[in-house]
């Protein structure tokens, strides 16, 4: 069942075209990686499916519901949990407070006045760090950790809402490569366990080519091509404008390594 | 109407419009290059006019031309230019890094300082220029006389804004100014000697708003209150313009001068309403002004100035809040009148200062106008005893609703714009504010107040005045500090540290801050309303600038990183000032000295020293 659908997305900065009549679709339990170079558009179809950026033109459709243009926050009301490029959390507060705070936002207790915040839903973040496998960190001030634990904190920050669908703004960028396999081979998890669907940008032909379920490739704000990870591999266009001889040989191992 | 009368009122329009950009645009410049908001910009301007009437009329007696009163009025904007330059190395230098609200309160401290500087060298009483020789007569335009230095300033204003796009775009400097407006880092990473750059910088943007003083003093007096009546109307057109764009505070400049000079045909009472409309209005419609450019997102994210997590009372501050309170309880048992009538004021300015910091400390949200919602408590429960004949309870009441409602009002605006600009916004609000009470004779009673607000005869002695107060501050403050500790003041600090992961858990950051703005709007009127009542009286002072800056030296001196901290940098700066207040003549001199001191050497307040004591046992 499609989950996600993005239907002729256009956008652009003054004379930039970002996206052109970008089109996919994603089921629930999938993970779907936009790839392409530098300023292809990446991000731009991200921040249009996330409610940061409004389309020029088309559709974004979430469970057939059309979210096109909302507010992040009402995208998150609807069911979509993201991280950010550069990751975001809340620096003032511990790693448990910052998942204790999706919760609360999630419930609707954000006008809350008068019940005591560190005590709301301990229990349930502590659950979702132990899911990540952050709990030992639960009570340290989140900027004190590694940059890749703050990554791995962010994902059960979106966790929180019960997402359908998570989006990911380059999940692994900044990580060592132990992390990042580590990080992507968590959320490929979660995501088939629970049903939800994946949609994550990534320069890490490592981490696409192990987990993605099918690949778009945008250059130039436009999807060259869209397929499973060989597809995507074997298409010679993307070998000549992208991938290039060594992106063809690690999507090769990585395919081989995650069999 | 008459045409040539329509005209003569434009071209007026037009030469006010003239010299505020020449004043505006040094701040713009100045703001584009450090990213300072240089409150200081309104004292240059009066000592460019105090210089001049003091240098020009010498220069007039060796001989009565044109050519000298023009070079007398260049020699003093040069004047200003070096003293410019002077608060470059001396302040502003140490003070690029630190956030915003200790860079508005440090420049905020050179203004206090300059006016206690000039009344001490040039005395109380304004000094009247001479006229430009060759420019006193009028010159009759379709049958309207107009005086022909209007006419010239009206020219100055293009000709400054030509001279400056020569600069900017022909020269080196000129060239590096924008490139460092654009993206200071990169300037820096370029290998360009910022030191000099911001030096020169500083030279230019003083030498301007000397300029604009000096050119005023065929027109009006140099006063000590030239200062503060000009930056108001200074922040607003660089604010209308875009912070950093010299074209969009001439267009603003424009734009305010033809409103002002047709506004005061239509609601002659309140064009300063009407000018700061046009700003609420443009800043929703376009939150980085005409022209302006949003500022470029932090690369790295940083550690928020304000509230981290609050921890709760430790045994240590339990008993310290005990004796405190008990000894505060105590206090009419043996203190005499004045001891309380002191604890009194020190504990309604506890409370403001408490909801003050909810805003800054807690929500990252710096208000530099909370005195308006303070003032219009103190103006609501004055005006409802003395003109509406209500008794005390009714109108303690009514503060705080007219704290709230007001902060409701100005709230809807402020809240969508952030950093520098929601600072200039509240600062816009409150003296929209102070305008009305100060203008608005027949009600407010304008500057003299209105006397006679006193308390219901049950609360009459000061004893038992005390305890009322005592009773309603403190169960505020309690109030407001267990918001803090609730998801609501969880909310907004999460949506303080990060705007863009608050809204992607689903949280309306704009309402959470509107809904904040709105109570801590409430708490300072019922502070206001408590103040009114323990002076019997209101007056404009009230809702002022400098009564915000107390608000805000306040915190800033019990540290706004720490939840109580504001209740004891209340305490502690109303006790300076009334120990030192009636000792000296300069007490602002001081005030702005211990500010920057604080900015300078103690930026995290009593509260901040009490936490690190804490930390090390």
């Amino acid at each position: 069942m499609t989950l996600l659908a993005a239907e002729a997305l256009n956008k652009r900065f003054g004379g930039v075209v970002a996206a052109r009549d970008v089109a996919f679709a994603l089921s629930a339990g999938e993970m779907l990686a936009i790839i392409g170079p530098n300023g292809a558009g990446k991000s731009t179809t991200f921040n249009m499916v996330g409610g940061q950026l409004r389309p020029d033109s088309g559709r974004v459709l979430l469970g057939g519901e059309d979210i096109t243009g909302l507010p992040p926050r009402e995208v998150c009301r609807m069911g979509v949990g993201r991280t950010f490029q550069v990751a975001q959390t809340f620096l003032s507060m511990s790693v448990i407070e910052n998942v204790q705070m999706a919760l609360i936002a999630h419930a609707g207790r954000t006008r809350d006045m008068l019940a005591p915040t560190s005590r709301l839903f301990r229990q349930d973040a502590l659950a979702l760090l132990a899911r990540v496998g952050m709990e030992a960190a639960a009570d340290r001030p989140i900027g004190e950790l590694a940059y890749g634990d703050v990554k791995t904190v962010e994902l059960a920050i979106a966790l929180a809402a019960a997402p359908r669908l998570l989006l990911m703004d380059e999940p692994t960028a900044g990580m060592a490569p132990r992390e990042r396999a580590r990080l992507m081979q968590l959320t490929a998890g979660i995501a088939r366990e629970e049903g939800i669907g994946v949609l994550f940008t990534e320069h890490d032909m490592d981490a696409v080519f192990a987990h993605a379920d099918r690949i778009l490739v945008l250059v130039r704000g436009e999807i060259i091509a869209a397929g499973t990870p060989e597809q995507v591999r074997d298409d010679p266009e993307v070998q000549r404008v992208y991938l290039g001889t060594t992106g063809v040989r690690a999507a090769l191992r990585a395919r081989r390594a995650h069999g | 109407m008459d045409p040539s009368f329509l005209l003569v009122q434009s071209l007026s329009g037009l030469a006010s419009a003239s010299s505020l950009f020449v004043i505006a645009s040094g701040l713009t410049l100045v703001f584009g290059v450090t990213r300072i908001v240089n409150f200081a910009h309104g004292s240059f301007y009066m000592l460019g006019a105090y210089v001049a009437v003091t240098v020009v009329p010498w220069l007039l007696e060796i001989d009565r031309s044109p050519w000298l009163f023009f070079a007398g009025v260049l020699i003093s904007a040069a004047v200003v230019g070096l003293l410019g330059v002077a608060m470059e190395l001396l302040l502003l230098r140490r003070i690029y890094k630190v956030p915003e609200l200790f860079q508005l309160l440090a420049t905020f401290g050179v203004v206090l300082m300059v006016q206690d500087a000039v009344l001490k060298i040039w005395g109380p009483v304004d000094i009247p220029g001479p006229r430009a020789p060759g420019l006193r007569h009028g010159v009759e335009i379709f049958g309207q006389r107009f005086p022909a230095y209007e006419l010239f300033l009206i020219v100055v204003g293009p000709a400054v804004l030509g001279l400056l796009w020569l600069l900017m775009h022909r020269t080196r400097f000129g060239v590096l100014i924008r490139a460092a407006t654009r993206d200071r880092e990169m300037v820096g990473a370029l290998g360009v000697n910022q030191a000099l750059l911001f030096t020169g910088t500083l030279f230019l943007g003083a030498f301007l708003a000397g300029l604009g003083g000096a050119l005023q003093i065929p027109r009006v007096s140099a006063s000590a209150q030239m200062d503060l009546s000009i930056i108001t109307e200074v922040f607003v057109v660089t604010v209308i313009g875009g912070m950093g764009s010299v074209t969009g505070a001439f267009l603003a400049a424009v734009l305010i001068g033809q409103l002002q000079a047709f506004g005061v045909l239509v609601f002659p009472k309140i064009t300063l309403v009407l000018v700061f409309l046009l700003m609420a209005v443009v800043l929703v419609i376009k939150p980085w002004g005409l022209l302006g450019r949003p500022e470029p997102a932090a690369g790295r994210a940083a550690l928020p100035e304000g509230i981290l997590s609050p921890r709760g009372f430790g045994g240590a501050e339990r008993a310290l809040l005990g004796v405190a309170v008990a000894s505060l309880l105590a206090l009419p048992l043996f203190g005499d009148a004045y001891a309380v009538k002191v604890a009194t004021e020190v504990l309604v300015f506890a409370l403001a200062a408490f909801s003050l910091n909810f805003l800054v400390g807690n929500g990252g949200i710096v208000s530099f106008g909370h005195a308006a919602y303070f003032g219009l408590g103190a103006y609501a429960a004055g005006l409802l005893v003395t003109k509406g004949g209500l008794p005390m309870e009714p109108a303690l009441l009514a503060a705080p609703l007219a704290g709230g409602l007001f902060a409701a009002l100005f709230g809807f605006f402020v809240v969508r714009l952030s950093g520098i600009y929601l600072a200039m916004l509240t600062l816009a609000f409150a003296q929209i504010a102070y305008a009305v009470c100060f203008q608005w004779v027949e009600f407010t009673g304008g500057d003299n107040g209105v006397v006679g607000v006193w308390p219901s005869a049950w609360a009459s002695s000061r004893h038992v005045y005390f305890y009322l107060v005592a009773a309603c501050a403190l169960g505020a403050i309690l109030a407001l500090r267990h918001v803090i500790y609730a998801p609501f003041g969880a909310t907004l600090r999460a949506a303080r540290d990060s705007e863009p992961r608050a809204d992607a858990i689903g949280i309306d950051v704009r309402t959470h801050r509107w809904l904040a703005f709105t109570l801590a709007g409430v708490a300072a009127g019922l502070a206001g309303g408590l103040y009114a009542f323990s002076k019997g009286s209101i007056d404009p002072t009230m809702l002022g600038i400098p009564m915000s800056v107390d608000f805000l030296a306040m915190i800033l001196l019990g540290g706004i990183q720490t939840v109580m901290g504001a209740v004891v940098g209340a305490a502690a700066f109303h006790a300076i000032k009334d120990v030192f207040m009636p000792l000296t003549d300069y007490w602002r001199f001081l005030l702005g000295a211990s500010i920057i001191a604080l900015v300078l050497i103690f930026p995290r307040g009593l509260g901040g020293a009490w936490g690190a004591l804490r930390a090390r046992t």
